[in-house]
């Protein structure tokens, strides 16, 4: 217990980075026809600039919800989160974070092209501005030939990539995923990983990553977040120091191993406060 | 990919065709067995029904008769003539058009109000629903003497009962369609912060193209009925409605049918003409072909 009271007080340790995430003694509880449900509590929390953040818990943890109350989709009931310095409505406003679902959620309406460029459209940016940064973003995510492709035409995996490209294409410095590689399989995602992680050494953005995948996890951030369910809270926070340029293979390294086997036990420790 | 549909359209139309001729034979014969009686005539089956078939007046007019009357009222006659079917149907067809106009957008403009504004939804929902309980045959010769009263005549009471019929199908549809897209999509336009109009323009209106299309379809079928309803009341004066009520005045039977089935052909290509836009609309939007 002494170790993680430790790494639990990571977020009161002084930093000479920025925050770009401060969330402090939130909670959310959902009023149901069978009584509340304690969504978030006492969650304590600093995201600083550059940091690729991962939560990772069962289901039903809260880590879906912390990332939803992040970005004002969801509502906290108590505590404070800022984002910024700015309350998570006013970033919205700001358009300060791109959101990656679990499902691509393209519109099969619309060319490739045109749905990165949806929310360039709504921000209202000139027409050869708004083809130029889809063409960056799509570079981005290798994806650059499917312009004028309909979704329907392409992969899982590749509509999973546009709907990044999609995210990155207005160029928020931060990044917030939800279980983006769930729903595919894993060699497919083992090739989205090392893309995502080229992606974030490139471009240094913020990352707040939602998974349920330890390997995932471990691999990708470096912060991981270990949260557990009823009440939905933080147990425990990682920190890694693996090289930004890492690649797949560092997954047989004995301090990878490490980190996951700390992950594990700090889900099984969450774990037997349900039985 | 006509071709695969062509062989059973054609026996279904052969079928119709027999039954029809049986059904005309049996029809007539008491009539013309009547007609011989009072002639003290002598008659053989063959001669019954060739008779049959080939009335002033029968109860049931032969397909070959109806053939030929609707050949000599659409192609033998010029078209400005009153007895043309062409005049009769584009008299129809232009408050068949002006109403469905109106209706969807009618129709469109309620479902946006309905899905945008909760106590519209409350409050006009209940209204929509019971102006289709009341009879169109009922409220159609009202609205025609109303609007008559105030000098509002010819086209347009016509156009307003294919309006009254066609905007319900459209604004069902509608606001089941502007609905229709999935939390995940409605979550993406939020976190972009767009605004309703935005998320209205480029999420919920091309989501309910579909359902649009599917009740347009229907719309313009009833629009058409709305409008040869609405020449009833009016006394007969122009439209494929007039000519049902004339043939019926003067026992026409020949005539009504073939009132009947150009108005039958008539919403049969209006149908085909929304489809055919359907088509163009969605493979633009690109629905899998």
């Amino acid at each position: 217990m002494t170790l993680k009271t430790v790494v639990n007080n990571v977020a009161e340790m002084p930093t000479s980075k920025k925050a770009v995430v401060d969330i402090n003694k939130l909670s959310l509880t959902f009023q149901t026809a069978d009584g509340p449900v304690y969504a978030l509590s006492d969650v304590d929390l600093t995201i600083e600039e550059g940091d690729f953040v991962s939560f990772i818990g069962p289901s039903g943890c809260g880590k879906t919800t912390l990332l939803r109350v992040i970005a004002d989709l969801e509502q906290a009931t108590g505590g404070e989160i800022s984002i910024n310095g700015v309350t998570p409505h006013e970033a919205r406003e700001k358009r300060a974070y791109g959101y990656v679902f679990q499902a691509p959620a393209l519109l099969p309406w619309r060319s490739i092209e045109r749905n990165v460029t949806l929310p360039l459209e709504i921000m209202e940016i000139s027409k050869e501005e708004r083809v130029k940064r889809a063409q960056e973003a799509l570079k981005l995510v290798e994806l650059n030939g499917f312009e004028k492709k309909f979704p329907w035409q392409l992969s899982g995996g590749m509509q999973q990539r546009a709907s990044i490209a999609r995210a990155l294409s207005f160029d928020a410095d931060l990044l917030l995923m939800d279980e983006p590689f769930g729903a595919l399989d894993e060699i497919v995602r083992d090739h989205l990983n090392e893309q995502l992680l080229k992606l974030w050494a490139r471009t240094n953005k913020t990352v707040a990553f939602v998974t349920h995948s330890i390997p995932e996890a471990v691999y990708l951030s470096s912060k991981i977040v270990v949260m557990s369910p009823r009440p939905g809270r933080i147990i425990d926070v990682i920190e890694t120091d693996f090289p930004k340029d890492r690649s797949l293979d560092i997954r047989e390294t004995p301090e990878f191993l490490e980190v996951a086997h700390r992950v594990r036990e700090g889900l099984r420790a969450g774990h037997s406060n349900d039985e | 990919m006509m071709s695969g549909q062509t062989g059973p359209v054609c026996v279904v139309l052969i079928a119709l065709l027999v039954i029809w001729y049986i059904g005309a034979v049996f029809m007539n014969a008491p009539t013309q067995i009547d007609r011989y009686n009072r002639a003290d005539q002598t008659w053989t089956t063959s001669q019954l029904i060739e008779d049959t078939l080939a009335q002033d007046r029968p109860i049931l007019p032969a397909p070959h008769q109806v053939a030929v009357e609707m050949y000599k009222t659409i192609f033998a006659i010029k078209i400005t003539s009153k007895r043309s079917l062409v005049y009769h149907s584009w008299v129809t067809l232009s408050s068949t058009l002006l109403g469905f106009g109106i209706g969807t957008l009618l129709g469109v403009l309620l479902a946006v109000g309905i899905v945008h504004v909760m106590t519209l939804e409350k409050s006009l929902m209940p209204w929509v629903i019971s102006s289709q309980t009341i009879p169109i045959l009922a409220i159609a010769p009202m609205i025609i003497v109303v609007l008559g009263a105030i000098g509002i005549k010819g086209l347009v009471p016509k156009a307003i009962i294919s309006t009254y019929l066609c905007f319900f199908p459209v604004t069902i549809s509608m606001v089941k369609g502007l609905r229709s897209p999935q939390v995940i999509q409605l979550d993406l336009m939020r976190t972009y912060n767009a605004s309703k109009w935005q998320t209205f323009w480029q999420l919920r209106l091309p989501s309910a193209m579909p359902y649009l299309f599917a009740s347009l379809k229907v719309a313009i079928a009833i629009s058409l009925v709305g409008a040869i309803v609405g020449e009833l009341p009016t006394g007969a004066q122009a439209g494929l409605g007039a000519r049902l009520l004339a043939g019926s005045y003067y026992g026409q039977t020949i005539q009504i049918w073939s009132a009947l089935l150009t108005a039958a052909f008539v919403a049969a290509l209006l149908v085909v003409i929304v489809g055919w836009c359907e088509r163009r609309v969605l493979a633009r939007m690109g629905v899998k072909a």
